[in-house]
């Protein structure tokens, strides 16, 4: 039996019903990340400390003299969130060891969009992990600047059309490849590096509870779905969650201490990813020649990963 | 009785923040910043100093981490200079937003370009209105006492502002200088644990850096002003405090000299004590000249200023920065600005020195002394000039 599909059973069993991320925020409707958002807070618990960057998730939590937050909360700038994060982990550390505040222990966490974590945000971010800080850092991915218009990020991939990259009579959008931030999280060789998606919550929330047990540095990539910024739906979102996993252009894995490995809820056999793009209005003008194009990367991409999940359990 | 001891100005500077009881420091190497994140790694190496000394990997990550452990409630420090404080600028504003007690020292330097790692102020002047009190140190022993009592000024409950301590790279923070510590006894005493307004501690969460639109906005500009403004009284009384349990005296504007003197030179930082060499010659010439020292740069001390030029027929105002295109040197624009309701107010004028490092000598302020002695007062008033700079 799927657990995603029985959620309405499993759920109240395995998920708190407490809310540390509560309602009267201003997201959009259908909005993936801020679902994303609630299940991390309750995966986290009340023992948190939150450092933000500028975006979305600021914004819609924060209007003064309101706030969503019920755990500590800490926003200052854009590409700062890692490094805000690194000071508050090291003031706090400080604090218990001269016994100026209790002895419970308390994850400290960064959380940034794609644009303030894999662009504007990357080299605080490199320096917080490198550092070692006992951090979590999710990066909520919504492909684009979605905050300031949908504008192009390195994270937007390949084809979609955004408002600095617009699809028109000579380009197809966006013409680069999604970046892949993962990889270069894995290659600061820290304990414990996953993506996650909140259409898969009780995966994301494992993967949030496993990252909160290390005493060091990890990195959770959450897929996050846009209807604003796509152009799709916003009943869908969910669904196109499950799609962009199904089709293997964003694949659930987790990398623990170096070792890859897939997530139960991958699919054996990938769905084709035109089933992906059909909803979402930043596709919607691509031709056979692109998606084809996009197929073989998927593929490809998808293969590599598959090989260093083989290759690293042989050199083991 | 403290011990007079010889030490390099920068590495007294890191010396006295671990007098501090600080509990976390974050530092980016920068020249003439660097002794000081390296002498303080060294004090927290050595365990003289209980505190973390995170490695970030940039001044805007330094002010950024600063902020974050602020907010938890730790005493904390960052110095750097030039191109890292012009880095850092962004946050600035919402450190002092945030109302955290973050302390600074700046090895003050001119900015790039051309690159240029010696000294001047052009790397404070662009930070003037991002709401953080500014203080400048003349001599390795006031940068050592400012250093001290900028916690005890930031983190009162009437303050809780973000204080800059001005120190001008290599002609101060390069010289050997002999220097007394305070005692740590008496640092404690005067100096107690930080008692942080809120935290971000889950024993009581809080939402800290709120966004805010048109409707709160201009209400929060309005009250970090006023916050800034009635900052003097406490930084007046710390000083006060200070120079009863250690002797050594501040204020926001200082003089030498100065008092019934027809010309008074101004200058802030270290030139302060090449200036008063140059009084000294003028006065035993015969000459009615004094100097204005500008300690206290934000909050402006427009009473204070306006009491020390009250009887002089002229000002010189010397900078160490340009405002391009502007009125003048950024120093002089806002002591004319400062002046200009008195009645009776001196002729100002305004030469810009010392910029990129070029050394500043007696005989460089003995010159416009002369100069302005000389000179038609209606010609040379309101003007500025780049003294000694080839054409």
């Amino acid at each position: 039996m799927n657990i995603v599909e029985n959620f309405d059973l499993y759920a109240p069993r395995l998920v708190t019903k407490k809310e540390l991320f509560c309602a009267g925020h201003r997201a959009c409707q259908g909005c993936g990340e801020v679902l994303a958002v609630r299940l991390m807070c309750k995966a986290l618990g009340e023992n948190t400390v939150i450092a933000s960057a500028t975006g979305c998730m600021e914004i819609v939590s924060s209007l003064y003299p309101s706030t969503a937050w019920e755990v500590p909360w800490i926003h200052v700038a854009f590409e700062n969130a890692a490094a805000v994060a690194s000071g508050v982990e090291a003031g706090l550390k400080a604090l218990r060891k001269k016994g100026r505040i209790d002895d419970r222990y308390i994850k400290v966490v960064g959380m940034a969009g794609d644009g303030g974590t894999m662009d504007i945000g990357l080299q605080a971010l490199s320096g917080a992990m490198e550092r070692g800080h006992d951090m979590l850092f999710v990066c909520f991915d919504n492909e684009a600047y979605m905050n300031t218009g949908i504008q192009r990020s390195s994270g937007t991939p390949m084809g979609a059309s955004t408002t600095t990259a617009p699809a028109g009579k000579i380009s197809y959008g966006q013409k680069t490849w999604k970046k892949n931030m993962p990889e270069i999280m894995v290659a600061h060789n820290i304990p414990y590096v996953a993506t996650a998606c909140p259409s898969y919550p009780l995966d994301f929330i494992r993967k949030v509870e496993k990252a909160k047990k290390i005493k060091g540095p990890s990195y959770i990539h959450c897929f996050s779905v846009c209807p604003t910024g796509w152009r799709s739906p916003s009943h869908l979102t969910i669904a196109l969650g499950r799609l962009v996993v199904e089709t293997g252009i964003f694949p659930l894995y987790e990398v623990e201490n170096g070792k890859y490995k897939i997530s139960a809820e991958m699919p054996k056999k990938l769905k084709p990813i035109k089933d992906y793009f059909k909803t979402q209005g930043r596709f919607r003008h691509l031709g056979e020649a692109e998606i084809e194009m996009i197929q073989k990367r998927v593929n490809s991409e998808y293969d590599k990963l598959l090989d260093k999940v083989k290759c690293l359990k042989a050199w083991n | 009785m403290a011990k007079r001891v010889g030490m390099e100005v920068a590495m007294a500077v890191a010396e006295a923040v671990g007098q501090c009881n600080i509990d976390m420091a974050a530092v980016y190497p920068i020249t003439p910043q660097s002794h000081i994140a390296e002498h303080l790694s060294e004090l927290i190496a050595d365990g003289k100093v209980d505190a973390e000394f995170v490695t970030v990997e940039s001044e805007h990550s330094a002010m950024s981490a600063v902020i974050g452990a602020s907010g938890t409630g730790a005493r904390v420090y960052t110095a750097t200079s030039s191109q890292g404080l012009m880095l850092m600028h962004e946050l600035l504003p919402i450190a002092s937003a945030m109302r955290l007690p973050i302390v600074m020292g700046i090895a003050n330097r001119a900015v790039s370009g051309p690159l240029n790692i010696l000294n001047d102020h052009s790397d404070i002047m662009p930070q003037r209105d991002s709401g953080w009190i500014s203080i400048f140190a003349e001599n390795g022993q006031e940068a050592i006492d400012l250093s001290i009592q900028a916690f005890k000024i930031a983190e009162h409950k009437d303050v809780l502002l973000p204080v800059c301590i001005n120190i001008d790279g290599f002609q101060l923070t390069h010289m050997v200088e002999p220097v007394e510590f305070p005692e740590q006894e008496l640092v404690n005493k005067f100096l107690p644990p930080r008692e942080p307004y809120a935290t971000l501690h889950p024993g009581k969460p809080v939402t800290m850096g709120a966004f805010a639109m048109a409707d709160y906005y201009p209400e929060m500009m309005k009250a970090k002003n006023e916050a800034i403004k009635n900052s003097k009284k406490t930084i007046l009384a710390v000083w006060e405090e200070w120079a009863k349990i250690f002797g050594r005296r501040y204020s926001p504007v200082e003089t030498y000299k100065a008092e019934g003197a027809e010309i008074l030179l101004l200058t802030m930082g270290s030139m302060g004590e090449t200036a008063e060499v140059a009084i000294d010659e003028l006065r035993a010439q015969g000459k009615s000249v004094g100097l204005v020292k500008l300690r206290l740069w934000r909050p402006f001390p427009f009473e204070e200023l306006k009491e020390a030029v009250k009887e002089a027929k002229k000002l010189i105002v010397t900078d160490r920065a340009v405002s391009f295109g502007g009125p003048g040197g950024p120093v002089f624009s806002e002591i004319k600005s400062a002046l200009y309701h008195e009645e009776a107010r001196p002729m100002i004028c305004n030469y810009i020195i010392g910029l990129g490092g070029r050394d500043v000598a007696v005989t460089d302020f003995t010159g416009m002394i002369e100069r302005v002695v000389q000179e038609d007062v209606k010609k040379i008033a309101d003007t500025y000039e780049f003294w000694g700079v080839r054409e």
